[in-house]
């Protein structure tokens, strides 16, 4: 074994590079306190500026999104400053505010949508409100009786087709869930995982909605047998693998939203590449509510009525490309042509879906994947 | 008074003494100040969350273990966690070696790109790899025709992707400081180059490779985005299960029994991780030749007319970084050029805007300043709490409790790696949330949860360096009557500075690419840069999806340039010691 002895330059050198390497610590440190931080940045942690209404702390899910003009709008009406947080997807959002119910995240949530909204209703996580303009067309979406929860928006899971490629392919368009079933659509349908996403939920909540809690496993046993792919969430089937997408995947039967073929439309063009097919629908219904222990439950209820004033209710659709609740906004031009509702989709009650949403979400994983 | 009194004898004994508890004292506050943040920011959130899946009713219940034991499909995930954990880290490892050879040991033209460019799937979010692989290997895609989509070889090459480059640059970083002479000299006693390298070189790395194979085996045990995109819905991991279980069913019983099972597996690898590499252990010859001397030579390919030693290491590199780095992330590039009305920068000239309506609420770059400023946070504090650990666990203390500790310590460091971010994510709302530590909305909770994340790499990027110092060096020091400040400053402060580089690259990259628990405490007025991409990708419209193609391309550049500074910083030095 060598034991090297110091060359007679080397301490000067080990010097100079002790100098380079004090010199990148300290243009970190530099950065740090030159603003180049978060914290020591343009102010982050700046919760304490307030209009003199005081804090007003909305906890959404990560797809939320308004217009900035009407956010500053309501908290120069109402005085309130707004703090907005969102840890995670619907899911991890009802679930993180029932782990919280006992020192809340904020005073009102907004995105708690109806697969979720009776496990947080028994949790204790609302606290009951009925706002003076909620809009007769939402009345049809109320949770429980109480009001815990208030309906904001509505949006529909249905299979999406690509028109382009069954013309190419000269094979007519499915129309029903059935129709999935036929030889000639087999291997032809991505859908996503109910266990990981949401619309998955939706779309197995749609099947037991159509063919009843005894029928809905059979009608998945067939549809795998028929070459069904089955991916972990949503972007992964509709950008990767649905022939219709930026993705051009393999599949044309993809699961998505009512309201994706208006996003496909080329500009200038009068008509859409794909479609969605209405008769396979699932109405998810997203709600707000006022959190119980909330700091400010008086600000929490401004907010719910913000929600369902008209300027909210028509920015919806532009923001989160979901539909208002209230039906009498008019919608972008685009989504009368392209993106309708479903006159009839398939609905489960919410007691229903909370008492066995685990157990079917096991026995479908049992069902499909095996 | 009392000095001449005293006998003589004993004034240099006692002040030893006195300098020797000062001392002691010394590194215990050492070890202590990030130990208090680990406790604070991991240990008691982490705690508290599977403390409450134990609880029932106030009592303790165990009987989670006996319910989530009895069903075939725990043990198939437990099975599925170590086999593509244990294939990852094997591939990463047998392909990383020739890599490290290749880009440290050797010169040539273009090196520190490829060195760069092998960092850039390191730092990637996870969705952002899957679809790059999942669009390349999708039926239909360039590579359909292999069917590896939704395989489980498709996850260990992916989980291969990600980790090169740990093997790369930790084992490189002792590879390219080996003093070469010993080789040397081993060619010239008459061993042929592999006989040289098995018996002289592999042993002098062994430290390195069990060093940088631990992290990448806690990196694949814990995989999460990977596993979750490329396995489809059959490979479930430990860490997928506790995700579906603590944020779809709030079943708190089964994902704390996951997670006790996690961390026994990762306890039990690191034990053994520790052990192989104690045994291995022992004082280098670093570097200490004259430039003249410098061990990394040109890349030599052809001996004459004959292969070269240098061409088998060189083929697998290539093939390495041209197929399984290079397609992935030239996919992403290829299709960030593509926007509805034809190939052009469009995308590029999106990311000033909220993306295709309103897809989010921060224009892209207003995101990636975020990040920025979010990284040089978790760095300083990575580094800090990183060097600390690290300066503590390289000391040899003579009493057994002394080492014992400083064993735990170093292992304790790592267990960051080894638990889901969900369970950190989940438990800093339910334990940071009561004054005087109520963070949950504070912004500086984001760099804290990333710097937690951070510090095994610092200090596994730092640790075999100063680990590799010939101890006779400070004992010398010591005796020629430098103070034990003076030694620390004096010996192990140039080897530390030297990897200080890399390390503060590494924990810059980590916090750019962190995605796990950012996603679940950013706030949505000032997301990061992967939260941002997560978004767009999640939003129908070829806007969005091209858009978040071409973020990913920034944050990949932004990394690879961050390295390559780290990497420059470096280098300056490494060259005059």
């Amino acid at each position: 074994m060598f034991h090297h002895t110091h060359a007679p330059g080397a301490a000067p050198a080990r010097r100079r590079r002790a100098a380079a390497g004090l010199g990148a610590v300290a243009v970190s440190v530099g950065l740090a306190l030159a603003g180049c931080s978060l914290t020591g940045g343009d102010g982050a942690g700046e919760s304490s500026e307030d209009g003199g209404g005081g804090l007003l702390r909305v906890v959404t899910h990560d797809s939320f999104s308004l217009s900035e003009d009407l956010i500053a709008q309501f908290e120069s009406d109402s005085g309130y400053t707004l703090e907005f947080s969102a840890p995670g997807d619907g899911g991890a959002l009802v679930n993180q505010l029932i782990l919280t119910s006992d020192a809340p995240l904020g005073d009102v949530a907004f995105g708690v949508d109806n697969s979720f909204a009776s496990r947080a209703i028994d949790a204790g996580v609302f606290e009951p409100y009925t706002p003076g303009n909620l809009p007769a067309s939402a009345e049809q979406y109320l949770a429980d009786d109480a009001g815990s929860l208030t309906p904001i928006d509505v949006g529909d899971v249905c299979l999406n087709v690509d028109h382009t490629w069954f013309a190419e392919h000269g094979i007519a368009e499915p129309a029903t869930l059935e129709d999935l079933l036929a030889p000639e659509y087999e291997g032809l349908t991505v859908v996503s995982n109910p266990a990981t996403s949401s619309p998955g939920l939706a779309f197995l909540l749609a099947t037991v909605g159509a063919f009843g809690e005894d029928g809905w496993v059979d009608y998945w046993s067939q549809l795998a047998a028929n070459g069904l792919k089955v991916v972990q969430g949503w972007s992964d089937a509709y950008s990767v693998d649905f022939s219709g997408s930026s993705g051009q995947g393999a599949y044309p039967i993809v699961l998505s939203y009512s309201t994706s073929p208006a996003f496909e439309v080329a500009e200038g063009a009068d008509a859409a590449p794909t479609g969605a097919l209405l008769d396979t629908c699932f109405r998810q219904v997203e709600y707000a509510g006022v959190l119980a222990g909330a700091e400010n439950p008086e600000g929490a209820r401004a907010f719910i009525d913000f929600l369902l004033s008209a300027g909210v209710q028509a920015d919806i659709p532009g923001q989160m490309y979901v539909y208002p609740v209230d039906d009498s906004i008019d919608l972008p031009e685009s989504w009368t042509a392209f993106a309708p509702l479903a006159p009839e989709p398939f609905e489960v009650a919410t007691e229903e879906i909370d008492a066995n949403r685990d157990a079917w979400i096991e026995t479908w994983t049992d069902t499909v994947i095996g | 008074m009392s000095g001449h009194a005293r006998p003589a004898t004993r004034r240099p004994g006692g002040r030893a003494g006195t300098l020797r508890w000062g001392g002691a004292l010394a590194w215990v506050t050492a070890g202590a100040i990030p130990l208090v943040f680990l406790g604070v920011f991991f240990a008691w959130p982490v705690a508290t969350l599977v403390g409450r899946g134990f609880v029932t009713d106030g009592a303790l219940d165990l009987s989670g273990f006996a319910e989530v034991f009895a069903r075939p499909r725990t043990w198939r995930i437990i099975r599925l966690t170590l086999v593509q954990a244990l294939l990852g880290t094997a591939g990463s490892v047998l392909l990383g070696l020739p890599g490290a050879y290749v880009l440290y040991r050797r010169t040539f033209r273009g090196r520190a790109l490829v060195r760069a460019f092998v960092t850039v799937p390191f730092v990637l979010p996870t969705v952002v790899v899957g679809v790059a692989f999942r669009s390349l290997l999708t039926e239909g895609g360039p590579l359909g025709f292999l069917g590896l989509d939704g395989t489980f070889t498709a996850i260990v090459l992916a989980l291969v992707f990600f980790n090169y480059t740990v093997v790369v640059r930790t084992v490189g970083g002792l590879w390219e400081r080996l003093d070469p002479r010993t080789e040397q000299a081993a060619r010239a006693l008459g061993a042929p180059p592999w006989r040289a390298f098995l018996t002289v070189t592999l042993p002098a790395l062994t430290p390195a490779i069990v060093s940088a194979a631990s992290v990448v085996f806690l990196f694949c045990a814990t995989a999460f985005g990977v596993v979750m995109v490329l396995g489809g819905t059959r490979y479930g991991t430990i860490e997928t299960e506790i995700w579906v279980q603590t944020t779809q069913f709030l079943d708190l019983r089964t994902a704390a029994v996951l997670s006790v099972v996690q961390l026994v597996v990762v306890g039990i690898s690191l034990a053994l991780f520790s052990r192989a590499r104690a045994r291995r252990e022992r004082a280098l010859d670093l570097q200490g030749a004259r430039r003249d001397e410098r061990a990394a030579q040109r890349l030599r390919l052809w001996d004459g007319r004959r292969p070269g030693g240098d061409l088998f290491p060189t083929m697998v590199t290539s093939a390495v970084v041209g197929a399984l780095l290079a397609l992935p992330l030239g996919n992403l590039l290829v299709r960030s050029l593509r926007t509805p009305d034809g190939w052009g920068l469009g995308n590029y000239a999106a990311l000033g805007t909220t993306g295709g309506d309103n897809a989010l609420t921060v224009p892209v770059w207003e995101a990636a300043a975020n990040s920025l400023r979010i990284a040089v946070d978790a760095t300083l504090l990575a580094v800090l709490m990183g060097t600390l650990v690290a300066l503590v666990v390289s000391r040899r203390p003579r009493n057994p409790v002394g080492r014992r500790a400083v064993w735990w310590l170093d292992a304790v460091f790592m267990l960051p790696l080894g638990v889901s971010a969900v369970t950190v994510g989940f438990g800093f709302l339910i334990t940071l949330n009561h004054p005087p530590l109520d963070l949950r909305s504070s912004a500086i909770l984001i760099p804290i949860a990333q710097a937690v994340v951070a510090i095994p790499l610092v200090v596994r990027t730092v640790l075999p360096v100063l680990r590799a110092i010939d101890p006779h060096l400070r004992e010398a020091a010591g005796v020629l009557g430098a103070a034990p400040w003076r030694v620390l400053l004096t010996v192990d402060g140039p080897f530390l500075i030297r990897s200080l580089g890399l390390a503060i690259g590494f924990a810059f990259a980590v916090s750019l690419g962190e995605f796990g628990a950012t996603s679940f405490l950013s706030r949505p007025d000032r997301p990061t840069l992967p939260v941002v991409i997560f978004r767009l990708i999640g939003q129908p419209g070829p806007e969005n999806y091209g858009m978040a193609l071409a973020a990913s391309v920034v944050l990949a550049l932004l990394t690879a340039t961050i390295m390559g500074v780290a990497e420059r910083l470096r280098r300056e030095g490494a060259g005059e010691f």
